[in-house]
């Protein structure tokens, strides 16, 4: 699986990277994303505007798979607003595969109304500016995005994110058994989304509908922030 | 809204007062809800702040504080807080602290609002939970026409009246011109007449006509004395308990000592198709047991026609006891009639749910004799055990399951002379004990039923006086009392037990109904009162300082709440043929209910709590 590798690569802070890709972009819709920037790193948390995000696709490959649906919440460690929430369906690229219908519920005719992702992409731009977004596992929504958009405008697109599986990864470092512990027939801790939501006493929501699973992962980011970081957390320690 | 947020709405519209609004307003009231997560331990409201949300519990649980910081109440999943501060200048009146982790659907005041324009919505909000289950019970009484009619209602002409010194067949040519029925007799050689007795049609046939007596005969020689009466501001449904209870069918109404009229048992059927009343009449025309238990399989139908009608749990309970009370009564009489005359006066004495008038279908037979001083084993008993045996078999024919704890007349240790009864009754008092005190509890509830129900009248009188003064008897009391808690989990959940059926349910006699007269019992007990039906209790106790105020009140509330539903859960079942039993599957009650149960069993938990604390039942030991 392709892991963006983004963050290595930087040599400018996020705030002067965006500042910049603004001035190089050719893509109006892109430019005016840029523009809106992003906070500084030394930001508190608590004042950082965030929108959680989340794709359903036909795949897990940027390369080989495409979109079929977009959901966004935007929310502050404080709360959500329901009021933001937004959802699009797009046609994907490459044809809808069996195996991904079983997951997301998405069918050949709810794809067939849909617009390309072209047609949405300025309302999807001008809903996430300005804010950080927020994924579950970042290797699926920026690579996405990336390549969905190089192959339509000619331009990637970056930004600054942060990523709640890494957050969990990070707060149980230990997740793989040892032979004792397999052999004593324990558990080992997962990471995925509906299992770290119960860590926090969140309740369950149905998985795979993109609106939700972005509302599941704002309200786990909230949970871990009150749990384990101070309001006062520098946004530049958490953003990938 | 968005479509895709259809699972806020879907669990929202689960729970009170959502479930009753309509889906644009819902949808309407989602799109604008913002979301909050708070750490176990952490303020949600902090008292006196600005407060712009109604908060409703999507995970967790929430601890409601009064200003003085004692707990007020607990909030879980599907039930909202905050709307008092609302309503009064958004400032936190409440003040709320997440006891689990929580996650909080905040309705912004806007919404909040809206909301308001639908009127199941207000009524949630504007009545705090015990005064919302006051309004439960009351909306439902409103329909109800026996509650609330008076007798005077039933009186459409002045009432005809005699002096006591006219002689039968005046008296007959007064009925039969006025075309009444019964005639009170007036007592005029005081200042101002006095009723002094009552002759009916029955009387005339019974008394004067086939002893054949005079035509001359003065009326006080057959009239009857010592008159049930009710009085003008009566309810017609107190009119009917009266009648049942003493078994008469005309009632003079009075106004002070003034006659203001009679009503008859004809005139309340003819007012409320009340079949318990035909019921219990027909019982006194059956002449053998087979006769009774033909009419006893009218009982359940009895029970669910008044449970449809609307009638409250006490006038249900107090007409299955009337009608039990009667197959008992008719019973003894044709055992009297069988065995001939008792050899020493007697009292048949009901015990527990028919002694406090709040029986209902599913029952048993609790029952004791009380014999006269002058009873002498080896010469009288014989008849007592026969007659016993004979009035516990046709119960038991008549649906009345013989007691599986043997509390019944047919138990030599049950079939005593009072003065013994009154050495069971020091004993139980004097030396309590927890465990003998748990079997004798049933003996609390007494009341006479046939024969010298003066016996059962010194009975109480002296349980009322001994009882009262003695704290060691109420602390134990108090402790069995403790025994049985209502079914709400700590996070205000309801605690299941399964059935037989593998079924998930409480039982809301043992976890509802049963500890609360428990409890109130001994509230009565230690008010030195004699009443036994659990509202008269409540009132007995009400007129002492024992308990705060609104403590009775809420009681009150939370009984008849209570003893409502499982009412209705058993009419439902006798409607399904099935047998009614006490255990509810929470998925059967209506979100209402199960709302309202829930502050109920909460009422019963404090009072509960309040128990322990005023009879020092923590600190008994046995003795």
């Amino acid at each position: 699986m392709p892991e963006d590798n983004q963050q290595t690569e930087q040599q400018l802070s996020w705030p002067e990277r965006l500042a910049e890709l603004a001035n190089s972009s050719n893509d109006e819709r892109l430019k005016r994303f840029y523009e809106a920037g992003c906070v500084d790193a030394d930001t508190a948390i608590k004042d950082v505007p965030m929108v959680a995000l989340d794709f359903e696709t036909t795949g897990l490959d940027p390369n080989q798979h495409s979109i079929v649906s977009i959901g966004l919440v935007p929310f502050t460690v404080d709360r959500v607003m329901l009021s933001g929430a937004r959802h699009w369906l797009v046609k994907p690229a490459l044809p809808l595969h069996q195996t991904s219908i079983t997951v997301h519920g998405i069918t050949h005719s709810d794809i067939d109304q849909a617009p390309d992702l072209n047609e949405v992409l300025g309302d999807i731009l001008d809903n996430l500016k300005g804010r950080i977004p927020v994924v579950h596992f970042r290797a699926i929504e920026r690579p996405f995005l990336n390549v969905a958009m190089n192959w339509r405008t000619g331009e990637g697109i970056t930004f600054p994110l942060l990523d709640t599986m890494a957050i969990e990864a990070h707060l149980h470092p230990d997740r793989s058994l040892n032979f004792w512990q397999k052999l004593l027939g324990k558990q080992p801790i997962s990471i995925r989304l509906a299992d770290s939501r119960s860590r926090y006493g969140l309740p369950h929501y149905p998985p795979h509908n993109a609106v939700v699973d972005a509302l599941a992962t704002a309200e786990l980011l909230m949970a871990q922030m009150r749990h384990h970081f101070s309001p006062e957390t520098r946004i530049g320690d958490l953003w990938l | 809204m968005q479509a895709e947020l259809i699972e806020i709405r879907n669990h929202m519209v689960q729970h009170a007062p959502f479930d009753e609004l309509p889906t644009e307003m819902m949808d309407k009231v989602v799109a604008g809800i913002e979301i909050t997560y708070f750490q176990a331990g952490t303020d949600i409201l902090e008292l006196g702040q600005n407060n712009n949300y109604l908060h409703y519990v999507r995970s967790g649980a929430v601890e409601i504080f009064r200003r003085s910081g004692e707990l007020y109440n607990r909030v879980t999943e599907g039930e909202i807080f905050g709307q008092i501060g609302l309503m009064m200048n958004r400032t936190v009146r409440f003040p709320a602290r997440a006891i689990e982790d929580t996650l909080v659907y905040q309705i912004p005041f806007e919404l909040f609002q809206y909301l308001l324009q639908s009127e199941e919505f207000t009524d949630f909000v504007e009545i705090e939970d015990r005064s919302r289950l006051r309004s439960a019970n009351s909306r439902r009484e409103k329909s109800n026409q026996l509650m609330t009619a008076k007798v005077t209602r039933l009186i459409n002409r002045a009432p005809v009246i005699v002096p006591n010194t006219v002689r039968l067949q005046e008296a007959a040519r007064v009925m039969t011109e006025h075309g009444v029925s019964a005639l009170p007799l007036m007592d005029e050689s005081g200042d101002k007449p006095r009723l002094c007795g009552i002759v009916t049609d029955r009387d005339l046939r019974t008394r004067a006509l086939t002893h054949a007596l005079p035509s001359e005969t003065p009326i006080s020689d057959i009239m009857s004395t010592d008159v049930t009466t009710t009085h003008s501001n009566a309810f017609i449904f107190e009119a009917m308990l009266t009648m049942l209870h003493n078994n008469v069918h005309h009632l003079p109404v009075m106004d002070g000592d003034t006659v203001r009229g009679v009503i008859a048992l004809s005139d309340i059927i003819k007012h409320e198709s009340q079949s318990s009343l035909y019921l219990v009449s027909n019982i006194y025309h059956q002449h053998d047991v087979k006769g009774l238990k033909k009419l006893s399989k009218d009982v359940p139908d009895t029970f669910v026609r008044m449970v449809n009608e609307d009638a409250n749990s006490h006038m249900i309970g107090s007409a299955m006891a009337g009608i039990g009370r009667s197959f008992s009564q008719r019973l003894l009489e044709l055992g009297e009639e069988k065995l001939g005359p008792p050899p020493v006066p007697y009292c048949f004495m009901a015990l527990g749910s028919m002694a406090r008038d709040e029986q209902l279908v599913v029952t048993d037979q609790d029952n004791a004799m009380v014999l006269d001083d002058s009873f002498i084993p080896e010469e009288h008993d014989a008849y007592f055990k026969a007659l016993a045996k004979f009035v516990s078999d046709g119960l038991a024919e008549c649906g009345y399951t013989y007691c599986t704890g043997d509390i019944m007349a047919t138990n030599d240790k049950w079939r005593q002379p009072l003065k013994v009864w009154k050495e069971y009754f020091a004993d139980w008092i004097d030396n309590p004990k927890a465990e003998a005190l748990l079997n004798s509890n049933i003996f609390f509830d007494l009341e006479g039923i046939y024969g010298e129900t003066r016996f059962t009248d010194e009975l109480q009188e002296f349980v009322a006086k001994r009882a009262s003064g003695n704290p060691r008897f109420l602390a134990m009391m108090a402790r069995n009392a403790l025994g049985r808690t209502p079914p709400l989990g700590f996070f205000r959940q309801f605690v299941m037990e399964e059935d037989g059926k593998h079924n998930k349910t409480f039982n809301l006699k043992r976890r509802g109904t049963a500890p609360m007269s428990d409890l109130i019992r001994i509230h009565a007990l230690a008010c030195g009162s004699r009443a036994q039906n659990t509202f008269n209790r409540l009132k007995a106790i009400g007129a002492t300082e024992l308990i705060p105020e609104d403590g009775v009140d809420n009681l009150r509330d939370a009984f008849e709440f209570i003893a409502i539903v499982r009412i209705r859960h058993q009419a439902l079942a006798i409607e399904a043929g099935r047998k009614p039993d006490n255990n509810v599957r929470p998925e059967d009650l209506s979100p209402f209910e199960r709302s309202h149960l829930k502050d109920a069993f909460q009422v019963v938990n404090q009072a509960q709590k309040f128990l322990r604390f005023r009879y020092n039942a923590g600190a008994v030991r046995n003795a």
